[in-house]
Parts: structure tokens; C-alpha cells; sequence
């Protein structure tokens, strides 16, 4: 079960129309390292955790995930919502537009659509805590790029802030892949 | 939006990103008492500030985690995503 909250996580900052910001911010709504990516791969991973504490991780950080997913697209849906028809043609964003007008869908920068192929749900919960540790860190990179793309100091400022929870999730993830070697060689199951 | 409800809003949402920090910090530390207190006591001051929003400007919760004034109050706009904090 799920509730709504009628609230974003973190205030959104957007100073000016912007599409040619948005088409690039797009990927971390339906990109290889997006939010969608995140919060889908920890939801359907956490079935198969061997413990309560990892199931309470990746059942967290899945649902935080989707925060972050509502927050992408409150930047890219303010960015290009007032943008005109030549700004849309000088941001390269016609392809977009004839497919879907302003409205938001799972795509890449490069209008790639979203594939489950983009994540993985091992059944070895080792592996699958690696796998999210490095998706992290993809997603931190993708928020690095954006941050240098960015000329737009509202969206500079809520990218940050998306950037550092991908450092907090790596460390939750870290500690997590601790815990589950010693309740492995609790078991003495050796890996 | 006024800036009274977004002032109020964004106490809120610093609130409620304090919780979310000690949950996660929580599900790796279950046995560090100090941020447990620090969590409770977070949970009070946020259920605090939910009820006075919500008296003022409506149900923050669907599906019954929010009660509704007359007429149902869960469909008045603005939704978050039209909200610049800019």
C-alpha cells in the first residue's frame, strides 16, 4: 500500500522557461540512471531480501525514489510548460513535441524511451546490493553532468540536493551489503 | 500561493526530510538510541505541523489518512508539482 502526500519532498526551484535545460534534466525521469529506473529496481528487489533490515531499505529508499522521480518532473514540466514553438524548435525539443505536446513521458535526453532491461532483480541479494551501490553512483554522475549543463540557478540548486541523496543511499546501501555478510557468515553460507 | 502557506509548507517539508534522513539512518542503525529519540520527537513536531496546514489549507493525505471540510477538499488545487519555490 501506498499514500499520497500532496507535498514534494524538496522545493523545486525554476527561475525561467528553459527547454532546452529540460530535454537534457529528462533522463533522470526516464533515462538509464533515472528516478523511474531507481525506484522500480529496489521496489521488485526487496521480495526476495533475506532480512527485515534490507527489506526495510530498499522498501525505503524504492519509496523515496519516487519522490525524486515526482521532483524531476516538477523541473522538467515548469522548464517547458510557457516555452513557445521557436523555443522548442531552438532546443532541439521538436521530436518531443510531436510525440507528446508538454506532457511528461519516460525518455532519455536523447528521446530513448524507458526499458526494463535498465535494471536488474538478481534473486542474490548480494548481487542486487552491488548492482544498486553502482546505480547510485550512476545517478550521482548524471547530477554532475546536469549541474555543469545547468544555467538556470533554481534548477542548479534542487540538482544539488538530488545529488547528495545519491551519496546517502550509496551509504545506507554500503552498510546494508555489511550487514548482510555477517548474517550470511552467521549462517556460515560462504560467498 | 501566498507566501504564509508556502513558509508553511517548506517548515513542512524540512520537518518531514529530518524523518525520512533518520528512518533510512534508522533501518541501518536500529540499536542507536540517541537518533530513535531524535526520531520520535520528530514525528511530534511533524504531526504538529500537519494538523495546523491542514486546518488551514486541507488534506495533505489521500485514502483516509486526512479528514475532508465540506466540499471534499482533496481536489483543490494547486498540486505540488505546480508549486515554484523559486
Amino acid at each position: 500500500m501506498w499514500i499520497y502526500e500532496k507535498k514534494l519532498e524538496y522545493p523545486a526551484k525554476i527561475c525561467t522557461t528553459n527547454p532546452k535545460l529540460a530535454k537534457v534534466i529528462i533522463t533522470q525521469y526516464g533515462g538509464p540512471d533515472g528516478e523511474l529506473a531507481a525506484s522500480l529496481r529496489y521496489l521488485t528487489q526487496r521480495y526476495t531480501m533475506p532480512t527485515g533490515r534490507s527489506k526495510a531499505v530498499l522498501n525505503d529508499i524504492g519509496t523515496e525514489e519516487l519522490a525524486h522521480m515526482e521532483i524531476v518532473a516538477t523541473l522538467v514540466y515548469n522548464l517547458i510548460k510557457d516555452a513557445s514553438i521557436e523555443q522548442i524548435k531552438a532546443a532541439g525539443m521538436e521530436g518531443y513535441y510531436a510525440d507528446h505536446d508538454k506532457a511528461l513521458y519516460f525518455v532519455n535526453g536523447d528521446g530513448v524511451p524507458w526499458v526494463a532491461a535498465y535494471i536488474q532483480s538478481k534473486g542474490d541479494p548480494i548481487t542486487d546490493l552491488h548492482e544498486n551501490m553502482a546505480a547510485e553512483q550512476k545517478a550521482r554522475s548524471t547530477y554532475e553532468y546536469l549541474i555543469n549543463l545547468s544555467d538556470d540557478p533554481g534548477v542548479t540548486e534542487t540538482l544539488r540536493w538530488l545529488r547528495e541523496r545519491e551519496i546517502v543511499h550509496y551509504q545506507r546501501f554500503g552498510e546494508t551489503l555489511q550487514h548482510l555478510y555477517d548474517y550470511y557468515n552467521s549462517k556460515r553460507v560462504f560467498y | 500561493m501566498d507566501n504564509d502557506r508556502k513558509t508553511m509548507l517548506m517548515n513542512l517539508m524540512a520537518e518531514e526530510f529530518t524523518a525520512i534522513e533518520l528512518n533510512l539512518y534508522l533501518d541501518t542503525h536500529p540499536e542507536d538510541r540517541k537518533a530513535l529519540n531524535d526520531f520520535n520527537e520528530t514525528v511530534e513536531r511533524l504531526n504538529d505541523l500537519k494538523a495546523q496546514y491542514e486546518k488551514r489549507y486541507g488534506p495533505l493525505l489521500n485514502f483516509g489518512f486526512s479528514s475532508s471540510e465540506y466540499p471534499w477538499q482533496w481536489i483543490d488545487e494547486p498540486w505540488p508539482w505546480e508549486i515554484n519555490f523559486a
